[in-house]
């Protein structure tokens, strides 16, 4: 048998009909997440044919990106502010009853962020195929697992037929070596890769992160990697599952139990990339010199270590772009940059373990004065955790607006969005122009980088308050 | 769907590179629980001031680019998020094709299947189009060629299943609809694989000394 990647062997075992010169193969798809904002047309497209969904026991529903967090908006008697959103909430209420689907709704305790439900559940498990109307799906590509996003036409495909039209991607090899060092996180990490390879560096590939490094992540912390592998342009990227993935998974309410644990763990062990195993591509990171990142422009390449100064490409048609539209000059120190509103949350950054680092920054000291915090959990579940453990107490305590789970100021399409000209220092995956609101000027960061820039009140280095 | 064959248009040239959806259009218009009408929308942020009213200066408010339906931008278009209001929007407005160097995978897909060409070609070919806005070019799915008006003709490729589908007009969910039974069967091969792996283990199970 030839050797294959841990990419191969999730393909071909979910090859309903393999591709040929004229068609692109038949892949089955596993696990079919769903949110509000990229489902309606697709049921209207099965309401035209007449058609039902195939599997919804293989479809689960839950609401985030238009969702409010404001605590009186989702449980009181306040009405969703956005009245598209809350019509885009109901019909989402509207269709999963119409069409047999389990949801997550509003005031469910389950509901959260759909690519950190998933997981969370138990649901995302090694070596299935994962699909949502969701360009984040690459998260769930840390349980080893294939999950990429989809378009709404393509929602449509696998609600009539669990299956999808795909041509094989090729694979890329990202092998990270070394230590992290104290104070940087996977979020600095991805950040590195991406400004390392590029912004479309991963066109075209799946992406499989392999390495000493890897293996020493926490499963919270793999998540933030293959989370952002969208923004180097891949579709997907993947980590081998092992001890650390099999403890996550082990007793979650969906994850297999009893002797069907054992099988499936016995299973799970197989989806590793033989050691003979062709990638098209590789790249070599060298982890131990990685330093706290921050992006200075508006794509995620445009980024630099955090004591680094924007470095100095005028003439670059995309560079002078994003620096008129950033109010930043090349040659400039990032370190004290100004800071008006700082964003913890989002399905790149908004799991406990971020809550925890953030944390670990703001106990016992303030936000400062001027600057809005806005620290919102990924799921109601981790909300529920960060409550019991006493994080929240701290994030309060230390001036923090603390909210109801959702994608809240990542995207800005729920009423969290940030105004036009004034600096947001956040933990979501895009710096994009307007991505969170229309003139908003967007700097990422890992969780330590956010909370350290909350309490200085300017960009600051997290190293030095820890 | 109606087949596409030729395109024959001018061009607008969008001369930046890595533009995102979140340009082609904004999060905060996914509200829409249709398809209509997104084109008023394609660009908001760089078409329109905050008050609504036109950015006089942005090329889509120019009237040499009213009626083109081909859309030329600079390299990695349509990268970041999967949204597919994208090329609705932009089919909506009126374009047809979209050329660049670099055209980032999802995007590409969504385009595919609603009938916008997404059309990738090399450097020269790319710096000559965004040089030259405006430009008539003639484009022929069929032979998969770009003619340029000095008469240079390129060629682009497309995936061959999505080209049969544009050419023909067809639903790509009908072909995938005709593999129903295909798909049925791999489920069946895999539940009886389940069972087999289950009656393997409670075996070993029973044997096992307590």
């Amino acid at each position: 048998m030839t050797a294959s990647t841990l990419f191969d062997k999730v393909w071909s075992a979910h090859e309903v009909v393999a591709e040929s010169p004229d068609t692109p193969a038949v892949l089955y798809i596993d696990l079919h997440l769903i949110h509000e904002v990229t489902t309606p047309q697709a049921f209207s497209m099965l309401r035209r044919h007449g058609l039902p969904v195939r599997r919804p026991d293989r479809t689960l529903a839950t609401m985030d990106h238009s969702t409010p967090t404001q605590s009186a908006q989702v449980f009181g008697s306040v009405p969703i502010k956005v009245d598209a959103a809350a019509r885009q909430v109901r019909q989402m209420e509207e269709n999963a009853a119409a069409f047999g689907i389990e949801l997550f709704g509003m005031r469910d305790a389950r509901r959260g962020i759909v690519h950190i439900i998933g997981p969370e559940l138990g649901q995302t498990q090694p070596g299935m195929t994962i699909v949502c109307g969701d360009s984040h799906t690459s998260t769930h590509g840390a349980f080893g697992a294939l999950a990429f996003g989809i378009g709404t036409t393509e929602v449509g495909h696998v609600f009539a037929t669990q299956a999808l039209l795909q041509r094989k991607p090729k694979s890329l090899a990202v092998n990270i070596e070394g230590r992290l060092q104290p104070g940087v996180t996977a979020k600095d990490l991805i950040l590195a890769i991406i400004g390392q390879i590029g912004v479309s560096g991963g066109t075209g590939y799946v992406l499989e992160y392999r390495g000493s490094t890897v293996r020493a992540l926490s499963m919270d912390e793999r998540m933030t990697v293959c989370n952002m592998s969208i923004e180097a342009g891949a579709r997907a990227g993947m980590i081998a599952p092992d001890e650390v993935t099999f403890e996550y998974l082990k007793g979650r309410p969906r994850a297999p139990q009893g002797r069907d644990w054992d099988s499936a763990v016995a299973r799970w062990r197989t989806l590793v990339s033989d050691p003979a195993a062709r990638f098209d591509a590789s790249v070599d990171v060298h982890a131990e010199r990685i330093e706290p990142m921050i992006t200075y422009g508006t794509n995620p390449g445009m980024v630099v270590p955090i004591g680094a100064a924007i470095p100095d490409k005028k003439g670059d048609e995309v560079f002078d772009k994003a620096m008129r539209y950033m109010g930043f000059r090349g040659g400039e120190p990032m370190l004290g940059k100004p800071v008006n509103v700082v964003f913890i949350g989002s399905c790149t950054n908004g799991r406990l373990e971020d809550l925890q680092a953030a944390a670990r920054i703001l106990k016992g000291r303030k936000v400062a004065q001027g600057v809005h915090l806005l620290i919102v959990p990924g799921s109601q579940h981790i909300k529920q955790q960060a409550e019991a453990s006493g994080l929240a107490e701290i994030f309060k305590a230390a001036g923090a607006d603390w909210r109801e789970s959702g994608c809240s100021m990542c995207l800005g399409m729920n009423g969290d969005t940030v105004a036009a000209g004034q600096y947001s220092i956040s933990t979501s995956n895009r710096n994009f122009e307007g991505r969170q609101g229309k003139g908003a000027r967007t700097l990422l960061v890992s969780p330590l980088t956010a909370a350290a820039s909350a309490v200085i009140g300017r960009v600051a280095d997290p190293r030095e308050l820890l | 769907m109606q087949p596409l064959r030729r395109i024959a248009s001018r061009t607008v040239v969008i001369a930046s590179s890595d533009i995102d959806t979140d340009q082609i259009i904004p999060a905060r218009f996914l509200t829409t629980t249709g398809k209509e009408g997104l084109g008023q929308q394609l660009f908001a942020d760089w078409r329109y001031h905050a008050d609504g009213s036109p950015q006089r200066e942005f090329v889509l408010n120019r009237p040499e680019a009213q009626g083109a339906e081909i859309l030329v931008a600079g390299r990695n278009f349509g990268c970041g998020s999967s949204r597919e209001h994208a090329p609705w929007a932009l089919l909506d407005y009126g374009f047809r094709a979209v050329i660049s160097t670099e055209i980032a995978d999802i995007f590409r897909g969504n385009s595919l299947k609603n009938g916008l060409l997404p059309i990738v070609v090399d450097e020269r070919t790319s710096q000559w189009l965004l040089h030259h806005p405006g430009a008539e070019l003639d484009i022929d799915l069929e032979s998969e060629r770009l003619t340029l008006p000095t008469g240079a003709s390129i060629r682009f490729p497309i995936e061959p299943f999505a080209r049969h589908c544009l050419l023909n007009g067809l639903d790509e969910l009908g072909y995938l609809r005709s593999k129903l039974a295909d798909i049925e069967r791999f489920e069946a091969a895999r539940v009886e694989a389940a069972r087999v792996e289950a009656a393997h283990v409670e075996a070993a199970h029973a044997k096992a000394p307590v």
